[in-house]
Order: C-alpha cells, then sequence, then structure tokens
C-alpha cells in the first residue's frame, strides 16, 4: 500500500512519519515513534490499554487511523510528566497508593482519569467507578486505583492545592 | 507474633523486635516504572532487520490433515520463511506434568503433521518484513481436511466407542485418593447430603497478549518473551535439536499472567523462525488469537456426597471430578492432582474417597490457571458445607467450626499439617467487615449473605524437590546486586526480595538493583507459578543475605570492637545493638572495603531447597505440598427474582498470610484474586460449541470492569506461621478460590436455592426460581 507522509503532534512535539492510509495511530506510535507507554491489548476498542488523549480527548488508538490525528494534539502518559521525569501528581498518586500490579493498564487508566477530573473537578467515588469501564484492569481489582484517583481529585479539585494539576 | 531468629547472629533483621523494611509498602523500582509508562515490556524491543511473524491455525476442532500447501504464501514479496512441521527438527513435546507418576505419555506437536486436534493448532509459521505481509501471507496458506468426529465434553469423551481424541485413549490420567472406609461411613452417617457441581471454561485474560522478540547472537538463540518459566530454554533447545546451552530466554517484566504464561506460549514458533531465518522475529498474538487458542481454565464437573453425624460432624466425603483437558496433556495431570488433593477444603475428614480424572477432548487445551485445580474444588466442598448446614438446621459458620482442621491434623492423603490453621479467625474477620446487613432496594429484590472457606497449597507439589538459588552482591559502594532467575507477573516477586535483603543486610532498598528472568545470567531460581516464588525464592535470599552478613560481619566486629553478635546492620550501615553510642559505626562501603583488604568475598550464592518427599499413585498416599494459606470470603448480594440478575452489594476477604512481606502488594492480591473470582462466577464462560469458542471477541467475554463490582475490603492475618521467609505464606493465587463458593452462598441465602452451575447467570438464576415454583405448584396440588 502507497505511504504517505503525515505530521503528528505527540505531547508538545511534530514527528514525520510515513504511514499507509490503514495504519492505526495506536501502531504507528509504538512502533514507529516508539513509544512504549501506547499499548496493544485487543485492537477492538474493549481494554483500553491504547488510550490517549486526542485534542484533550480520551480515545482508543487502536480504533483511530494514523492518517485522522494529523493536525490534532496528541498526548500519551509520558505528555502528562514534567521536565526531568517529573511525575505528575496523578501518578504520584498511583504510586502511593499502589494501583498498579503488572502496570499494563496503567498508561490509559491515567489518562482516562486525568480527564475525568479536569471535566469533572471532584467526582464522586461512583462517578469514577463509571468513567473508569472503558479501561479494563485484570490485576488490582480496581480498589486501589479509586483510591488514587479520589485522592488526586480531592488534591486537584475545587478546593483542592493549587497546582496539582500541573501541565 | 514469635520470630524465630538463629542464636548467634549479627541481627539486622529484626532491633527492637520488629522489622524495619519488611512489613512496610515502599514503591519499588517496578512500580515507579509502570507509573511513568516506561517499562519495556515483551513486545516493546526491536532489532534491526527485525521480521513480524504470524501463526497459521488449523480451522477445524477434529480433522486428518490431507495437505498443506505453502506456495502461494512463499510468493508473495515480503515473505522471508514459511515453516511446515517438515521443517522441525525434533516436532514432539512431551510434558509428563506429574512427573512421570501417573500420567498417560501422549506427545505434542509444535506444528501439525497429519492430524489436527482442536480448533487453532498451529499448522505454518511465517515470517515477513511487516506484520501486514505475515497476515496475509497466512491467509494464503491452504490446508485441506478430512473432517472427523471429535469428543466436546468429558461425558461423550468417556462414552463407549467415543471417537479418540489420541491413540493412547482419552483418559490422561485418574489420581486417586482416600483414608478410611467412605462407603461405610457413608452408610453409618446421620444425614447424606449429594450434589453436582459444574464450572465452565474461563480465559486468563491478562491485558497484555502473548509476545515476544527473538535472535540469534553469538551463537545462541535468544528470545526475550512474557513468560512465567525462562526454564522452558531446555525444551526449546530440544525442538531445535540444540544443546541446552545454546537457547536463553529472557523474562520481561510481564504485563499479567495468572498461570497462563506458565506454558510456553510464542517461544517455539518464534525458536524456529528465528534459527530458519537467522534474524530477529517479532512475534505478538492477536486478542482474537488469545482467545481462540491460548490455554484455558478447566472446565470441571464434581459430584459430592458427604455423610455427616446429627450434630454436624462430617464423617465421609465421596468425591468424583472430571476435568476437561482439552486435546494435549500440558499441565493438567498436576491440576487434577491439586483438585483430588485439596477436594475436602480445609475441613476433618475421616473417610474419604477421591477419584479425579483428566479426559481429552478435542476443545482448546486447559492447563494452569490461578487456582490450578484446587479452586474449581471450593465450589464443591462449600456448597456441601452449606447443604449439610440446612439438613441439619445449623449455621453456616456452626457446622464450619465443628469441621475445620488444626494444626497436626492427618489430610486424606496421609501427611500431616505442620502449621496453625487460622481459618476460623478468618471467618469471623470476613462476616465482621460485611456490617450491618442491607435492605433489598425494592419489591421482587431479595438479599442475602455467604461465605466461602478455602485451604489453597503454595509451592510445588514436594514429590518435584523443588529449589531455588540467589546470588547477592555487596558492592564497594555499600549498593546489594541480587541476581535470581525468578519471573516477575506483576505481584511484586522482585520487589519483596529486595525487601528481604534490605532487612537483613541494612542495605537502603534504593541502594539495591534486582536482575531477573534471564536464563544465562541469573542463578536458577524456578518458575513464578503455585504461588511459589515469595516461599521458594524468598527463602533463597533470606538464606543468602544472612549467610552474606554471617561472612562480613566478623570484619566489622573486629573494626568496631564489638561481638559480631551485637552488630545491627541497618539504614546503609554496621553499628553496636542497643541505644545509638554516637558515632560509633561503619558504613556497608567502608565495611565492603575492609572485607576487600583482607580477602573476605562480598558475594555470595545461596541454593534453598524445599523439604523432599514421595507420592505413591497407587496407594494415593505420600506427601501432597508443602503447607496451605487459609481465608474466608464473605459477600452479600441482592437478587432481582424478576430478572434472575445478581448484583453484589458488598464484598470482604480474609486471609492468613504468616507474615506480610509489603502489605499494600497482599492487599492489592487479595483485592485482584477476589475480583477475577468474581469474574468467574458470574459473568465469565468462553462458550466452546462443538469445539468452537464463542467469544471469538474480547467484547463477547465479560471480565469485571471498575463499574461491575463493589471495592473488595480486605482484613490481614500474620500468623507467623508459614513455610516462607520469615514466617510468611503464599498468597498469590489463595484469594480466587473462595469467590464463586461465597457468592453462591449468598444467593442461596437470597432465594432459598443453591446455585451449582458456573457462572451464576441470571438465566440460572431464574432456572433456580422456577425450580421452586414448580415444586412448592407440585407440592400443592
Amino acid at each position: 500500500m502507497t505511504r504517505r507522509k503525515v505530521l503528528l503532534a505527540v505531547n508538545d512535539r511534530e514527528h514525520e512519519v510515513w504511514v499507509t492510509p490503514s495504519d492505526s495511530l495506536l501502531d504507528v506510535l509504538h512502533d514507529e515513534l516508539g513509544m512504549a507507554d501506547v499499548r496493544y491489548g485487543c485492537g477492538e476498542g474493549v481494554c483500553g490499554t491504547c488510550t490517549v488523549l486526542l485534542d484533550g480527548e480520551p480515545v482508543n488508538g487502536c480504533l483511530l487511523l494514523a492518517v485522522q490525528a494529523e493536525g490534532r494534539q496528541v498526548t500519551t502518559l509520558r505528555g502528562l510528566m514534567g521536565a526531568g521525569e517529573a511525575m505528575h501528581p496523578l501518578q504520584e498518586c498511583f504510586l502511593r497508593r499502589g494501583a498498579a500490579q503488572c502496570g499494563f493498564c496503567t498508561p490509559g487508566m491515567v489518562l482516562t482519569a486525568f480527564d475525568l477530573v479536569r471535566r469533572c473537578g471532584r467526582p464522586t467515588r461512583e462517578e469514577i467507578r463509571y468513567a473508569l469501564v472503558g479501561n479494563l484492569c485484570r490485576c488490582t481489582g480496581y480498589t486501589k486505583i479509586l483510591d488514587a484517583v479520589e485522592e488526586y481529585a480531592a488534591l486537584a479539585g475545587p478546593g483542592g492545592a493549587p497546582g496539582a494539576v500541573a501541565r | 507474633m514469635t520470630v524465630v531468629e538463629q542464636p548467634g547472629q549479627a541481627q539486622g533483621e529484626r532491633p527492637g523486635g520488629g522489622y524495619r523494611v519488611v512489613g512496610t509498602s515502599p514503591a519499588h523500582h517496578d512500580f515507579v516504572d509502570k507509573v511513568k509508562g516506561s517499562l519495556h515490556y515483551a513486545a516493546d524491543w526491536r532489532l534491526p532487520g527485525m521480521l513480524h511473524a504470524r501463526v497459521v491455525r488449523g480451522q477445524v476442532p477434529s480433522g486428518r490433515i490431507l495437505s498443506v500447501d505453502v506456495a502461494q504464501a512463499r510468493a508473495l514479496p515480503g515473505v522471508v520463511a514459511v515453516i511446515t512441521a517438515a521443517d522441525v527438527p525434533s516436532n514432539r513435546i512431551v510434558e509428563m506434568a506429574s512427573g512421570g507418576l501417573a500420567e498417560l505419555e501422549v506427545a505434542m506437536p509444535v506444528l501439525a503433521v497429519d492430524r489436527v486436534r482442536y480448533l487453532g493448532e498451529p499448522v505454518a509459521l511465517i515470517a515477513a518484513v511487516t506484520q501486514q505481509i505475515a497476515d496475509d501471507a497466512a491467509e494464503l496458506v491452504t490446508v485441506d481436511y478430512d473432517e472427523l468426529p471429535g469428543v466436546f465434553d468429558v461425558h461423550a469423551a468417556l462414552a463407549a466407542g467415543a471417537p479418540k481424541v489420541h491413540d493412547a485413549g482419552n483418559t490422561l490420567v485418574t489420581w486417586e485418593i482416600g483414608c478410611g472406609d467412605a462407603e461405610a461411613a457413608l452408610a453409618a452417617a446421620d444425614v447424606v447430603v449429594a450434589g453436582e457441581y459444574t464450572s465452565q471454561h474461563v480465559e486468563h485474560a491478562y491485558l497484555e497478549p502473548e509476545a515476544g522478540v527473538g535472535w540469534v547472537e553469538n551463537g545462541v538463540v535468544t528470545l526475550r518473551v512474557s513468560t512465567q518459566v525462562i526454564e522452558h530454554a531446555a525444551t526449546i533447545a530440544g525442538i531445535l535439536g540444540l544443546p541446552a546451552s545454546k537457547v536463553r530466554v529472557i523474562a520481561a517484566y510481564m504485563g499479567g499472567g495468572f498461570g497462563g504464561k506458565e506454558d510456553m506460549t510464542v517461544e517455539p514458533y518464534l525458536a524456529l523462525l528465528v534459527w530458519h531465518t537467522r534474524r530477529p522475529v517479532r512475534m505478538i498474538w492477536d486478542r482474537q488469537e488469545s482467545l481462540l487458542a491460548s490455554t484455558k481454565r478447566h472446565p470441571f464437573v464434581m459430584r459430592y456426597r458427604t455423610g455427616a453425624a446429627s450434630d454436624g460432624t462430617i464423617t465421609a466425603q465421596q468425591v468424583e471430578i472430571l476435568g476437561d483437558a482439552g486435546a494435549y496433556p500440558y499441565l493438567s495431570p498436576r491440576v487434577l492432582f491439586a483438585a483430588a488433593a485439596l477436594a475436602c477444603g480445609p475441613y476433618r475428614v475421616p473417610n474419604a474417597t477421591i477419584a479425579a480424572r483428566a479426559v481429552f477432548t478435542n476443545n482448546v487445551p486447559a492447563s494452569a490457571f490461578r487456582g490450578f485445580g484446587a479452586m474449581q474444588v471450593v465450589f464443591g466442598y462449600e456448597s456441601q458445607m452449606d447443604l449439610i448446614a440446612g439438613r441439619l438446621g445449623l449455621s453456616r459458620t456452626q457446622v464450619r467450626e465443628r469441621n475445620f482442621l488444626v494444626k497436626g491434623d492427618r489430610l486424606p492423603t496421609g501427611d500431616r499439617l505442620a502449621t496453625c490453621v487460622e481459618v476460623s479467625q478468618s471467618m469471623h474477620r470476613a462476616l465482621a467487615m460485611l456490617g450491618e446487613p442491607a435492605s433489598p432496594s425494592g419489591p421482587g429484590k431479595r438479599v442475602g449473605r455467604g461465605i466461602g472457606c478455602n485451604r489453597h497449597p503454595y509451592g510445588r507439589t514436594i514429590w518435584f524437590r523443588d529449589r531455588a538459588s540467589a546470588w547477592l552482591s555487596l558492592q564497594a559502594d555499600g549498593t546489594l546486586l541480587i541476581r535470581s532467575g525468578i519471573t516477575d507477573l506483576g505481584a511484586g516477586q522482585a520487589a519483596s526480595l529486595c525487601q528481604i535483603a534490605a532487612e537483613v543486610l541494612g542495605t537502603p532498598l534504593d541502594g539495591i538493583s534486582i536482575y531477573i528472568g534471564d536464563s544465562a545470567l541469573n542463578p536458577p531460581a524456578g518458575g513464578t507459578f503455585a504461588t511459589r516464588q515469595l516461599y521458594m525464592s524468598g527463602n533463597a535470599v533470606l538464606a543468602a543475605a544472612r549467610e552474606l552478613r554471617d561472612r562480613i560481619a566478623p570484619v566489622a566486629a573486629e573494626l568496631l570492637g564489638v561481638p559480631a553478635g551485637d552488630l545491627v546492620f541497618a539504614d546503609g550501615a554496621v553499628r553496636p545493638a542497643g541505644p545509638p553510642p554516637g558515632g560509633v559505626s561503619l558504613t556497608l562501603a567502608e565495611l565492603a572495603a575492609a572485607c576487600e583488604q583482607r580477602g573476605v568475598h562480598t558475594a555470595h550464592l545461596s541454593i534453598w531447597r524445599a523439604e523432599a518427599g514421595s507420592f505413591d499413585p497407587r496407594t494415593g498416599q505420600g506427601d501432597s505440598f508443602p503447607d496451605y494459606t487459609y481465608g474466608t470470603h464473605a459477600a452479600e448480594v441482592e437478587v432481582d427474582v424478576e430478572t434472575g440478575e445478581v448484583t453484589v452489594l458488598r464484598y470482604a476477604a480474609c486471609h492468613d498470610v504468616g507474615r506480610a512481606i509489603n502489605p499494600m502488594r497482599v492487599e492489592g492480591q487479595i483485592q485482584g484474586g477476589a475480583m477475577q473470582g468474581l469474574g468467574y462466577a458470574l459473568t465469565e464462560d468462553l462458550g466452546i460449541e462443538d469445539g468452537y469458542v464463542q467469544s471469538t471477541l474480547f467484547a463477547n467475554y465479560l471480565i469485571p470492569n471498575s463499574y461491575d463490582f463493589p471495592d473488595v475490603q480486605v482484613d490481614i492475618i500474620e500468623s507467623g506461621e508459614g513455610k516462607g521467609p520469615l514466617g510468611a505464606r503464599g498468597i498469590g493465587e489463595p484469594p480466587i478460590g473462595n469467590v464463586a463458593a461465597a457468592i453462591a452462598s449468598a444467593v442461596q441465602d437470597a432465594i432459598g436455592s443453591r446455585p451449582t452451575r458456573l457462572p451464576i447467570t441470571p438465566e440460572r438464576v431464574l432456572a433456580l426460581l422456577d425450580e421452586q415454583a414448580d415444586a412448592g405448584a407440585g407440592h400443592r396440588g
């Protein structure tokens, strides 16, 4: 299949990549741009391990073609981090609460939760549960993930610590 | 709590009677990488000139292969290799999972030769310059089959004149275990209850599909894969016809395994393609391929008859178990042994007759899955306990209390329990966590509560004479290296070893680096399965750390002018025990330098061996497992009698883990195990009809999401009596076992009928309610 050059803006940097029209955004990010934090889990849009933010909205990278992302801002988990590998406050909550076991679902989980708190400020535990239904985890049983997101929302939401939603 | 400290040792583990590092929950190296998204899993590896691979899989569940035509696939531009059975140097895998004690010897081909026995069996392999070309080429391989009749459940497989899956027969193994005279005791019992319980095919559904990259380096076939077992290197070498030293397996940190990466997955196919092409090759199974063809949990049919005295004391139990092994042996002989050995649960049964059989069918093979046979039987034995309670008008806790095993009791296999049994305590603590009973949320809703107790082994069956090794090295700057050939499933296997070493040697955790998962560069520690890793490699690291400390302590004693036994290793330094005397201490770097000057080695290898024993399959008597973890789960559910839907309102789990090395990770294991168990109890069913897997998409296979079930509340008992390091017991598998029993018990409490088939779907609950209505109508009529 003929390849064509597209310009992808990922984590505030522009990348020129040659893609075929059928290449998924997931495959281009993972295999072409070497972004190991965007992962293949099912290819059906069910598990959420390939979640990225597209212009700030969580989407499944496996269901999107790379060419569709042209001219839009793509953010992966590592795009949330600060200079010098500084963790985002939400990542720190995941770390503190033991919200990762195998870690495979973690990037997608963090991105979806980040988007939720940004939209809703201080979601209830039930709202967090509902927002995360598209990000499957087979290890943790979710309890510690919910704890982490709840803690972050308390820090970052209305009345929370200023600067907790860094970046 | 008592802690056994060997006399005359320098202290490093518990100044003031407690632990400094063990029992805390620090965030380790692996957590940090995972939360940053920077961990490199098996698929995240790339080499120059790397090819992409695809397995061509059989299209019928049972058939004779008439021809395999690969000409068109080979001709496709970009295809580098197409391999069939004729290209495999040694096309036989003989597992003999019980160590040859009892099973039929049946070989599995790496690539099918003239026969396929399940849908999705590998027939050919492709390597191409892109994944797309490899996928296209796979479509161009034409296989002609003569379809043969198959058998798709255990009853069909055992029927007279049934088609044979293998010429040797359809029964892979039969284990017979027993004690006393169950027949006579049942005849004399005050009450006898009987039940038949069935379970389903279950998918591991780790989020990371099977994956790996292989290459040849210095003449060694090297595979970096997602695996629980690097020891498969020897089997792979056998397939390639190479000496064992010419294959190296590196295990990446896994994106989940749960037993599904205990057998080989991509390894033999990757190795064959690498060896044929002499180029790096990557293989990733699609999720849909994984659903179709990876190993599953065994569906069981369990028939129980239990006799009890009128006070609830069990006098006898007969158990017959049939497990669907699928088309090839894999680890079924061991799974069915565990089922037989654990079939009576945490209860004293003086007269027992247990038979467990693994049966070949033309379904996808079943093998290891967290719980490993000891899980399915919990649904059986706990259902029987509730039935006895109901029949005798006793409470469900009363009838259990009357029968719980205690330390020193003899099991049906004849071996004795060597450690305490805190199952009663776990039952009361789990129930207490449920709090005040909920009221039904509306008309047509009924609320009920249930419990499920279990006994789950940790460590391999004793006759395997298990061992694990670890190598520790105090570096010149006072930091520590650990090498041990374990693999890490995500449960913190490597991190726990760091905590144990830090406890003994006083090295700060951030000064420890651990190298694992390499069959060439690590001392062997055995795979991560059977809840054996903390027990085995934890003891190996504990022994290595203590021995290393004992070797270097005299040097510190000489420099500090105090007896070696009075030294404390803590916070990166060595100092005399007692209140800090002000300035009198030695950093570990200074101690390392002093050791170097005196020719005292600061590196040490330790090999730790589990107890040895034997089992006689003819008598069904002998040594079974080293020890057990006990626990109870309690659930509160609401049943909608109109729709049959079961909503879990509250869920609580309590296990005795002996000692919690890292309490947060222990909690995580229990919460995660319970959640997987909830899927097993209520929603998960692969569904195989006439050999065809019905859950062809991940969307059709319902693992729990964040909205399906409530939080899992956890209470941890630390009896200090396990056989693991510092008195720990294993906790990887045990917490998945109780769930189906606890939910069934709660549903029974709510509607008055016992679910006997898993999963407990709305349709099945409605069927139970219909039976009740029919019985009531019949009674009135």
